[in-house]
């Protein structure tokens, strides 16, 4: 708080994550990148990591990673973050490593490394976000697209007949055995960020207590590519979405099982 | 196995151990790599001795995870090195490319095989191409390295990781199955690092310093175009300070052979019996493939009747010889895809260019 506010307000209760830069982002209106971004900061921060930590961004809006949350950051090829942070972690044991990636990055081009990197238990956290499309290139259709959904490349709605299905990889990556943590949340109720809150704060517990990889899923919009305004998209993440991915834990390991 | 005769430490190992033995000389304790005939004794020896000494080796689940393994492992600050074949390297192009735009070194060893496709295990050198004019995209290059005996296998790996870490970009080592499985004594000469240990660009965690970050994204006004005129100004000067080759028997050559690798060495022997037979042969032997030593093959095709270019291919590096110089005319070129030219059939190819050129200064046609 400055100036008059101080005097105004007896006591602080809100603030700008430490890890988080000051800056204006270049996500749109009504997208979600700023809400996972901000509770990645606040783990960051609660965990005190900040200067520990090293950062893994993937290709797509998530890039700009980097400019926002204050810490060390490796860009990574198209899907290939989980395997940037392999190659730091084992480097690095003792740093806290973890990939920031979109659904096109993670479940289309990069499936193998995450796949791979969850099954040897490497011991790196994945944030994972989920909006049903490619936002960068402009919203073609991505492997996370709904059934019927229109876009880009599926002008005519995703036909399973053609295209497949939407994959679920929350549900996927929790079957491997090398998983310690897996979980979908979603942004779009205050209810839904405190418990998306807790549960990036449970997969970062995950990765300091070396229990093995951990992933968590966000449901997100993109209104921009969506063709819808914020609030329609929001009902869409709390409807449809949440249908078809439901949301929850899907793996929580107890006791690491090296123990 | 090692081998003590004359106060000499020698060592008797196949090519591709001498390169670990050289990896790990050279501080290397991180390799990533996946299997492929012919090169599997390197990641099999680096399984067996770097964990002992505090070292990692991880097998990936292909080679496109492999390099951005060692990505990641650059990026930390660490040498690293992975090894594979032709179809391998190629997964890699992509990796290698951003690690070239994010400027990360790394040692990238191919002891490559018959191509295109599958190919075949056969030793060749058709990834010439590939490996100096760099598969991936956007524009790069790499220091690219052909040893041609055991020794260099050894030698030139630790060479490599000066290269790369002095650039701060990938070097490759390029070999073939034929330099890969051979076996012969080599001297383990003692690593003598050129470069600074301290890597400040490192992303270690940004305690006591402002973040920084390993890119290669630039979509900022001007900025891509400045980095790339960065990175060619690093090609410049790796051609102004990096050639290496040998002359081999150069003096009062007519007849000049250039071929690099294990081309060259079998070359050594046909010029050893040409010379013994009188005919005056010589071979400028590349050791940098890149950078190019085109001064000296200018130089040298300029005093020659005849340049010979011998590849395991049918014409690659051969492209490089004429770029070096205008004396197209007296460029020949002896090949053979997927299989090594035996001395004999290099040493008819010098009698019968030797009968040509003396044909020719005689005026008879």
């Amino acid at each position: 708080m400055k100036g008059k506010a101080k005097e105004t307000f007896p006591r602080q209760v809100f603030q700008r994550p430490d890890s988080l830069v000051d800056v204006r982002t270049h996500f749109c209106p009504g997208c979600h990148h700023g809400i996972a971004h901000r509770i990645l900061a606040e783990t960051i921060d609660h965990f005190h990591l900040r200067e520990n930590t090293i950062g893994v961004a993937c290709v797509g809006c998530s890039v700009f990673l980097y400019d926002y949350i204050d810490v060390d950051v490796a860009e990574a090829p198209h899907g290939r973050a989980p395997a940037v942070a392999t190659g730091v972690k084992r480097a690095q044991p003792d740093r806290f490593v973890f990939t920031y990636q979109g659904d096109g990055d993670l479940a289309a081009i990069g499936t193998s490394e995450v796949i791979h990197a969850a099954n040897r238990g490497e011991n790196i956290t994945v944030l994972f976000v989920n909006n049903t499309t490619y936002g960068m290139t402009g919203g073609q259709m991505a492997p996370t697209t709904m059934l019927g959904q229109k876009t880009a490349t599926s002008p005519y709605g995703r036909e399973f007949r053609n295209d497949g299905y939407p994959i679920r990889m929350a549900e996927l990556i929790a079957t491997l055995e090398g998983t310690a943590y897996s979980a979908r949340v979603a942004t779009s109720t205050p209810a839904q960020i405190r418990r998306a809150k807790e549960a990036v704060k449970t997969a970062f517990g995950m990765q300091i207590r070396e229990m093995g990889f951990s992933l968590v899923e966000f449901l997100s919009t993109c209104p921009t590519n969506w063709g819808m305004k914020p609030l329609d998209a929001q009902k869409r993440v709390l409807g449809e979405m949440s249908e078809y991915f439901p949301l929850g834990v899907y793996k929580e390991r107890k006791q690491a099982d090296f123990v | 196995m090692t081998i003590a005769a004359g106060g000499i430490h020698r060592e008797l190992m196949k090519g591709n151990e001498a390169v670990c033995v050289g990896a790990i000389s050279a501080g290397c304790r991180f390799y990533y790599g996946y299997p492929i005939t012919p090169q599997n004794d390197i990641p099999e020896y680096m399984s067996a001795h770097l964990p002992p000494i505090g070292g990692m080796f991880l097998q990936a689940e292909s080679e496109i995870a492999t390099i951005n393994f060692l990505l990641g492992t650059s990026a930390s600050g660490k040498r690293v090195m992975t090894s594979s074949s032709g179809p391998g390297i190629s997964l890699m192009q992509e990796g290698l490319s951003y690690m070239a735009g994010s400027e990360l070194p790394a040692v990238i060893v191919n002891i490559s095989r018959s191509g295109p496709g599958l190919g075949g295990i056969a030793p060749s050198q058709g990834d010439y191409f590939q490996a100096v004019k760099c598969g991936g995209h956007g524009g790069y290059k790499m220091p690219v390295l052909a040893p041609h005996s055991v020794q260099e296998m050894y030698s030139l790996t630790m060479l490599a990781f000066d290269l790369a870490d002095k650039y701060r970009n990938p070097a490759m080592v390029l070999g073939d199955a034929i330099i890969g499985q051979m076996k012969e004594p080599f001297v383990p000469t003692p690593y003598v690092s050129t470069v600074p240990a301290e890597k400040p660009w490192a992303l270690t965690g940004c305690a006591g310093r402002p973040r920084q970050h390993v890119k290669s994204l630039y979509l900022g006004e001007n900025e891509i175009e400045a980095h790339n005129w960065k990175l060619h100004r690093k090609y410049r000067r790796m051609e102004e300070e990096e050639v290496r080759f040998e002359p081999y028997h150069m003096d009062g050559a007519g007849i000049v052979i250039v071929a690099f690798g294990t081309a060259a060495r079998v070359s050594k022997t046909a010029i050893q019996w040409a010379r013994r037979d009188g005919y005056p042969v010589g071979m400028l032997r590349p050791i940098t493939l890149f950078p190019f030593p085109s001064r000296a093959m200018d130089e040298a095709a300029a005093r020659a009747e005849v340049v010979l270019v011998i590849e395991m291919n049918t014409g690659q590096m051969l492209e490089d010889v004429r770029m070096s110089t205008r004396h197209h005319d007296k460029i020949r070129f002896l090949g053979k895809p997927c299989a090594m030219l035996t001395p004999e059939e290099i040493h008819q190819e010098i009698r019968r260019l030797a009968g040509e050129t003396a044909r020719k200064t005689r005026g008879v046609r």
